[in-house]
């Protein structure tokens, strides 16, 4: 069965003067799947992310998300949603408030939000927090908020960049429950992240090094191909030759 | 247009959870209002003046007594000598001191030419030019008197008699100029400073990028930073005006409908500024930074203490650009003069095209893209 | 020792790398310099006036031609009617009119005594005041030249002026020591409790504490640099108002950067005060904005004299530093009084420096630790 691809990306480059942050990348992403962008810190993660969000243009090579070419990014933005590494829900709103809002701009009106709302409330066991402050949350709940507002408009792609740094293990894995949830609706997820265990949890995997893709494939195919038991491992075998060359 | 009615809802959410600013919104007007006015003032009381009288005549004593009653001078102190009277400017305890020789009667009598001495503190030119020209007046005012008891044709000594009547501020009450002036720097503080305060914010804590993904128009972004700043601007306005109007029973004699259109043109020109400002700022501090010291030399240039007609001409070249320059002649028409539509019809289209261009530039250069 | 230096260094580079610093350092002197040097002045020329003459006689019409003459008044319109003067006012185009009665001059030969009528835009309180003070002065002269011509046998009063301090009567005298004061304030205070609220906030103070370096060590290394940088700053703007402006230091140099120490120190004291309440930089300088430029500019004396404005402002200026040092710098710089005038107000700003040192070392060693919690 054909899948439908969703991110259509070929020869991408993006140049920030003489640094070569993305170079030549060439990659599709189907719907439906769990696809992870590994790599290291500085790798080119976030550049291509931004890239493809519609946050920073090409400098050459074609993109193609949501059916939907690079150089209309107001399209794209409609289709898609976005977490970014940053938290940036607004702190000083509740948490209705910030669904509210989001719902509002990607253009669900009032009388759509508000049950939705009590929906998404209820699977998450946030009810009682619905009028509490953001900044009153713990780190935890703000992530999976995050997550939730981001696909609330039932958007056709969702961007996670790095979503679970810096959080607990217990949390990660609640996390990464919400994205199988996610997918399992039919919204691919584009996930970046550096650590190497999330890998096993993604459809297939691409493992970025120093602004090239250097593997490509379901996280099963890419431990046999390479001999290694795990993701961590693989990676550190892909990536150290390059680094001892250089 | 729905996504813009979302983001002002939030807008006006935030403002209201801040306490900083939401106080910052009632205090910054009273505050302003009450403390400012009656500070910021030219205005020359007195001036101190100290006499050295060598002669004890009557005729001194006599020119002694009118310096005195007028309402120029006030008698403070009186030196026995030359250096005791310039130890008097030294310590600023006089302004001005007489120094009255001691044949003074003998030359009023007509033996020699009648001589005074006057050493004045001349810190302030101004106002010592301005003193020094009313001690000659009350002096010639004496010396004719003398010549007309004498006799003589007064003709001989002529005197101009100024009789001089303030229209729209008939007290000449410093409070009538500086009102009009604190009310600029009030909106200027609050469409300037916290618009661009909330912009900046916003970028730092990095929520901006959220905004940035979606499919929210660059306008509608602008619009909904600016526009709650622009009714809060003009809603403080109403309030220091109402203050203004009560506690110094400021009159207002033109058009209110006039006054708060310009004050309105001015407002985009301010939050224009702010939103450029912004651009240059990454943090709020930085903001603060830039902010002020435009704001500053915008505020001292404008003529709000010190007339333009008077700067140089690379300083009234500035002022066509500066859009405090403009409004504070306006207000002050306006205000005071009741000047209607036609009389500041140009000033008014200037301000205009200023507040347009301003925004427009702006506009430009807020990206939401990096 | 060594250890300091290292740091003094290290808080020099943050300066001069961070070129927002720069501007507001020497950017905002700079800018102040050449608005109240040359922008800001308190007299007025060229103001536009009109004249209603109902005599039309040889003597108005020369007293018309002498104000035009003046570098104060730009004889604009002249005027048929009374009516005429409102209409003009309220377009801006005059700021006052002069109105001389029919019989103007015939009264003036006769009798020795004739009025003029000024009529003044009131809505410009100080301009006003100023046309009337010019007008007076300018008609004065002209009557004293008429009285020349008479016979001598009448006592005519010659009175002569010496103008103390300012003998070419230059505009931007008063404002000089003012500039001194205010950029003081800055570089000394603000920029002290920036740079030590800097560290704090991005948790770098905590590291420094950790150090070798000893808390007073610390302190003394973030401030030297400003300690260093006013002085230079002061010195500059000697140099300038000297060559530029033509305003010399007129009393002693020495005792006049002596004070500047003592203010500068103040100063320094003031911003680790407000770095002790403050634990963001936006607040910092917010503070110090509010509680210091602002008061500088408009309490101290600085461009306001302080016995225009209601006595209670005189009361709280009291407590302001400025207001002291500005009378101080006058004193020096414009007076050149010796220290017999200003001790007074020095040993004020001594009892505040003292005051601010001891307040501010104590809240520094309440917060240390509370910090370490």
């Amino acid at each position: 069965m054909e899948k439908e691809k969703v991110i259509e990306v070929q020869d991408l480059v993006k140049n920030f003067g003489t640094f070569v942050a993305n170079d030549h990348l060439t990659f599709d992403v189907y719907r439906g799947e769990i696809f992870g962008f590994l790599g290291a810190n500085g790798a080119g993660k976030t550049t291509a992310i931004r890239i493809l969000c519609g946050l920073s243009r090409p400098t050459s090579g074609s993109v193609r998300v949501a059916g939907i070419d690079a150089s209309r990014p107001e399209e794209i933005k409609k289709r898609i949603g976005y977490m970014s590494q940053r938290f940036s829900l607004y702190e000083d709103l509740t948490v209705t408030e910030n669904i509210e809002l989001y719902g509002g701009i990607y253009g669900m009106t009032m009388k759509e939000i508000r049950p939705r709302t009590e929906m998404l409330l209820k699977r998450l066991s946030f009810t009682e927090y619905g009028d509490t402050l953001i900044k009153s949350l713990p780190l935890g709940l703000r992530q999976k908020l995050a997550f939730a507002v981001a696909v609330f408009h039932d958007p056709e792609i969702v961007f996670l960049d790095e979503p679970t740094s810096g959080v607990d293990p217990i949390t990660r894995r609640q996390f990464w429950e919400m994205i199988y949830e996610t997918a399992s609706q039919g919204i691919t997820v584009f996930v970046t992240t550096h650590y190497m265990d999330e890998a096993e949890y993604c459809d297939r995997v691409t493992i970025m090094n120093e602004g090239r893709i250097v593997a490509l494939d379901t996280p099963a195919n890419l431990r046999s191909k390479y001999g290694t038991t795990s993701v961590e491992e693989l990676f550190v075998k892909i990536t150290r030759p390059q680094k001892e060359k250089a | 247009m729905k996504k813009l009615m979302f983001l002002l809802r939030k807008e006006f959410r935030q403002i209201r959870r801040n306490p900083f600013m939401a106080r910052a919104i009632i205090a910054v007007p009273i505050l302003q209002m009450l403390l400012l006015v009656p500070a910021v003032t030219f205005e020359m009381k007195h001036i101190d003046l100290a006499v050295d009288d060598n002669d004890h005549s009557p005729s001194s004593a006599e020119l002694i007594t009118r310096l005195s009653g007028s309402s120029f001078f006030r008698l403070v102190a009186t030196p026995d000598n030359y250096s005791q009277a310039e130890g008097l400017l030294f310590s600023g305890k006089a302004d001005m001191v007489l120094i009255i020789p001691d044949d003074f009667s003998e030359g009023m009598a007509g033996a020699t030419t009648p001589r005074l001495q006057v050493l004045n503190d001349a810190v302030n030119a101004t106002t010592a030019q301005l003193s020094w020209s009313y001690l000659t007046s009350v002096v010639r005012d004496y010396n004719r008197d003398v010549i007309i008891d004498r006799g003589a044709a007064p003709s001989a000594i002529p005197g101009i008699n100024v009789s001089p009547r303030f229209w729209y501020n008939p007290t000449l009450d410093y409070k009538y100029y500086m009102l009009p002036g604190v009310l600029v720097i009030l909106i200027t503080a609050i469409g300037l400073m916290m618009c661009g305060l909330n912009l900046v914010r916003e970028k730092e804590t990095g929520t901006i990028e959220q905004i940035n993904v979606t499919p929210v128009m660059k306008w509608e972004l602008i619009a909904s930073k600016v526009i709650p700043f622009f009714i809060i601007g003009l809603l403080d306005l109403a309030l220091g005006l109402t203050i203004g109007w009560i506690v110094f029973n400021i009159p207002f004699e033109g058009s209110l409908l006039l006054f708060f259109a310009c004050s309105a043109i001015f407002l985009v020109a301010v939050l224009g500024m702010a939103l450029f400002f912004s651009t240059l700022a990454s943090s709020q501090q930085q903001f603060l930074f830039v902010a002020f010291f435009f704001v500053m030399i915008f505020i001292l240039m404008s003529g709000i203490f010190t007339p333009t007609e008077s700067m140089p001409l690379w300083a009234q070249q500035f002022n066509w650009f500066n859009p405090v320059a403009y409004l504070m002649r306006i207000n002050r028409m306006v205000m005071l003069k009741g000047s209607g539509f036609t009389d500041i019809s140009r000033d008014m289209g200037l301000l205009t095209v200023l507040a347009v261009a301003y925004i427009s530039i702006a506009i430009r250069a807020y990206r939401k893209r990096a | 020792m060594k250890r300091l230096m290292a740091f003094i260094r290290k808080e020099f580079l943050h300066i001069f790398r961070d070129y927002r610093t720069l501007i507001i350092l020497f950017g905002i002197p700079a800018a102040q310099i050449l608005i109240f040097g040359y922008a800001v002045r308190t007299d007025l020329t060229n103001a536009g006036i009109a004249v209603l003459d109902n005599a039309h006689d040889e003597i108005t019409a020369e007293l018309i031609t002498k104000l035009d003459a003046s570098e104060f008044f730009d004889v604009k319109y002249h005027l048929d009617s009374y009516n005429e003067i409102d209409p003009a006012f309220k377009k801006g185009t005059i700021k006052a009119a002069i109105v001389f009665p029919g019989d103007f001059g015939a009264r003036l030969t006769r009798e020795g005594s004739a009025a003029v009528s000024i009529i003044a835009d009131g809505s410009e309180a100080n301009n006003a005041n100023l046309i009337v003070g010019y007008t007076t002065a300018i008609l004065n002269d002209y009557s004293a030249g008429l009285t020349k011509q008479v016979t001598s046998s009448v006592p005519v009063i010659n009175a002569e002026v010496r103008m103390f301090f300012n003998p070419n009567l230059k505009s931007h005298f008063m404002f000089v020591p003012g500039i001194i004061t205010l950029i003081l304030i800055l570089t000394s205070a603000l920029m002290t409790s920036v740079t030590i609220v800097r560290e704090k906030e991005f948790g770098s103070m905590e590291i420094l504490l950790v150090s070798p370096l000893r808390p007073w060590q610390i302190i003394i290394g973030k401030v030297a640099p400003y300690f260093f940088l006013s002085l230079v700053d002061v010195i500059v703007i000697l140099l300038m108002a000297w060559l530029v402006f033509g305003l010399p230091v007129q009393g002693s140099v020495a005792l006049l950067i002596a004070e500047c120490m003592l203010y500068i120190l103040l100063g320094l004291s003031i911003g680790i005060l407000v770095s002790t309440s403050a634990n963001k930089m936006e607040n910092a300088i917010f503070i110090s904005f509010i509680a210091l430029m602002l008061p500088t500019l408009l309490l101290s004396g600085f461009i306001f004299p302080i016995e225009n404005m209601p006595k209670v402002y005189d009361y709280v200026s009291w407590f302001l530093p400025p207001r002291w040092f500005v009378e101080i710098i006058r004193s020096i710089m414009i007076k050149g009084t010796g220290f017999v005038f200003i001790w007074k107000e020095t040993m004020i700003l001594v009892i505040m420096t003292l005051f601010f040192m001891i307040m501010s070392a104590r809240r520094f060693k309440i917060r240390l630790e509370e910090g370490e919690k």
